[in-house]
């Protein structure tokens, strides 16, 4: 009888537990419980590998190929069709677009340009979206009130209609775009903050915090704004594809870049002028990049989602 | 220094809501919830006042317009001489080290997103900027192990612990920066019995050794006889009675108080099928209109036609038992 009491304690992994309580235990933070959900996601680690590689081959694929974005061959201008196919041989790897230019290099430019759309429109979006829907939710009464209608107002404006018009108006440049997207994009995040920003308010451990005493700004940094970022980021995930899609929409109704820069958009809207003289690589490749990066940063939203909000899926 | 001078002394103190009605245009003017509707007590030092009364009675309220988390209406809080009510905001915080609250759900007050380290150690660097981490280390360790948490659980967050293992952090976060009150706002509600128990009996060994007031609001009756010196009621806002505690249990001044303690519920089936309960008729009165004269009248078995005019006072009976009813 006694020896089934002690015998637990002699085995060794017992005593291994029993050893290290004399030192202090890591805890497991919410943040790593979501790292380690989001790992297990293989669509989303996927995902993560090829963005990456995506990322990397705009930013330094140039360096593999002699061409720039606006020379064109005169040798095969007039013959693209059937002169111009994608060769290694000849360093033109995703041959020739309609006017003779190394449709590589131009791939590579547009995703620039489409990426850092998506990504800087996003950061904008969320950083100002924010900041306003934390403050209204945070404050609250007539404040939230004046601050939230406003937002309602911008919101009832068509604003694809707004930017296009911006866009004729101001003239066609991708700085316009930037302000035209930005403009609009925060007035979701600040819904969705503010939203967020009143149920973490009335939590027991914010009122705790106000019974200890602790200053407003450190109950937002603290308590709030931790609480507040997993919404925050899995939006932001989802928003960079929308801004990528409203950019090449408008790129593709001609209003982007100008030339010879170039973007995702209107690399697919010169694609599909030129798929019918036999000229498919000019559509394909850019839409193979375009279609990839939007695929990737949907799973890495829906990773990040299944693994901040477990009980949400 | 006189021991019998009161720790905290409320008078009158009066916590109104205004309530939009649902639909209303913005001039029509808001009707007044009355919370906490002219409440007195004195508070001694080593002290537990147990507050009861049913839900929506003001408990929690009261509790939180003495610490300044709603503003109150009217009315004088007393801390050591000091009106808290009248203090700016940077002296209220100088105050606060002194009183500390527990809260009801264990879990949902300690922020998920913190180590339990961190969560004790944030009054004490609220209050006591000055500390080293090592210090601030020490003394989060050294609370910890009192209100029964492996030290080297530091830096584990609240979700991996249990109820009444988050409670117990509760305190020591309540308990870090040595204060000489503790408001606990239903403590034990949300734990089971068994844990209830251990919980409680840690919070009276902690009193004890600091010398601390406790005020315990509970809508367990038999919770707030064990731990409590003497017991408030509460209804509908106003106090019905005040007693001292064995008092208040063996021979309850108001009918209100009769009633709960009719309803408790005894731990012997056979003299729990024999007792005699006291039903009310009726539900609680909304606090958006309370009934004229006696808050209580419209439930009352005993009430009379004057019950309807005036309010009753709180009178003395003698031997410290305070109710306010005007047929006893």
């Amino acid at each position: 009888m006694n020896d089934r009491l002690v015998q637990p304690f002699q085995q060794p992994k017992t005593r291994e537990i029993a050893e290290r309580i004399a030192e202090d235990v890591k805890g497991r933070s919410l943040w790593a419980d979501a790292r380690r959900r989001f790992v297990a996601n293989r669509a989303a680690m996927v995902s993560v590998v090829v963005l990456t590689l995506v990322v990397l081959f705009s930013l330094f694929g140039q360096f593999l190929s002699e061409y720039d974005i606006e020379t064109p061959d005169w040798d095969v201008l007039g013959n693209v069709a059937a002169a111009g196919k994608p060769s290694i041989a000849n360093g033109h790897y995703f041959g020739y677009d309609e006017y003779a230019r190394d449709l590589y290099n131009r791939v590579i430019q547009g995703s620039r340009i489409s990426l850092a759309v998506g990504v800087i429109g996003a950061l904008v979006a969320v950083i100002v979206g924010t900041i306003y829907g934390a403050t209204a939710g945070f404050i609250g009464g007539r404040v939230d009130s004046i601050m939230m209608r406003l937002v309602d107002i911008f919101m009832s404006i068509p604003y694809m209609f707004v930017l296009i018009l911006l866009l004729v108006v101001a003239g066609r440049s991708i700085t316009m775009i930037f302000v035209g997207i930005g403009l609009t994009a925060w007035l979701d995040m600040s819904r969705i903050v503010r939203g967020q920003t009143l149920s973490i308010k009335n939590r027991e451990f914010v009122e705790a915090a106000i019974a200890i005493g602790v200053p407003t700004w450190r109950i937002i940094i603290r308590h709030i704004v931790p609480n507040l970022l997993g919404v925050v980021v899995v939006y932001a995930t989802l928003l960079v594809p929308q801004m990528i899609l409203t950019e090449s929409f408008i790129s593709f109704l001609g209003l982007g870049v100008q030339e010879p820069f170039t973007s995702w958009g209107a690399l697919l809207s010169e694609g599909t002028k030129t798929m019918n003289y036999g000229m498919l690589w000019q559509l394909a490749f850019p839409l193979f990049f375009f279609v990839v990066t939007i695929f990737c940063f949907f799973f890495i939203g829906d990773g990040l989602r299944d693994a901040l909000d477990p009980k949400d899926r | 220094m006189n021991v019998q001078s009161p720790l905290l002394s409320v008078r009158d103190l009066k916590v109104w809501f205004d309530i939009k009605r649902q639909g209303a245009m913005p001039w029509t003017p808001s009707d007044t919830l009355k919370a906490v509707d002219g409440v007195d007590f004195d508070l001694m030092p080593g002290e537990t006042l147990g507050i009861v009364g049913e839900s929506g009675c003001g408990k929690s309220t009261l509790a939180r317009a003495i610490m300044r988390m709603v503003p109150a209406e009217a009315g004088t809080v007393l801390w050591l001489g000091n009106d808290l009510l009248q203090l700016n905001k940077h002296d209220m915080r100088e105050h606060r080290k002194e009183m500390q609250m527990i809260f009801q759900d264990p879990l949902a007050s300690l922020n998920p997103r913190m180590t339990i380290g961190q969560i004790v150690a944030e009054p004490l660097k609220t209050h006591h900027p000055g500390l080293s981490a090592g210090e601030v280390k020490d003394r989060v360790r050294e609370v910890l192990d009192r209100v029964g948490i492996l030290p080297n659980m530091i830096n584990r967050y609240p979700h991996e612990f249990s109820g009444g293992q988050c409670q117990r952090i509760g305190i020591a976060r309540a308990l870090i920066v040595k204060p000489q009150l503790i408001i606990c706002d239903e403590p034990v509600s949300a734990l089971d019995v068994s844990i209830q128990a251990q919980v409680i009996n840690l919070l009276m060994e902690i009193q004890e050794e600091m010398g601390l007031s406790l005020i315990f609001i509970a809508h367990d009756l038999s919770v707030v006889k064990h731990i409590s010196t003497r017991v408030m009621v509460l209804y509908l806002g106003n106090v019905v009675e005040i007693s001292e505690a064995a008092q208040l249990y063996r021979s309850p001044g108001h009918p209100y108080t009769e009633a709960l303690i009719s309803a408790v519920p005894i731990p012997d089936p056979s003299a729990e099928a024999s007792k005699e309960v006291m039903i009310l008729d009726a539900d609680l009165p909304s606090p958006l209109n309370p009934p004229s004269g006696c808050v209580f009248r419209t439930r009352c078995p005993i009430a009379g036609p004057e019950c309807a005019e005036t309010k009753p006072p709180l009178t003395d009976r003698g031997n410290g038992q305070q109710v306010a009813c005007h047929k006893r």
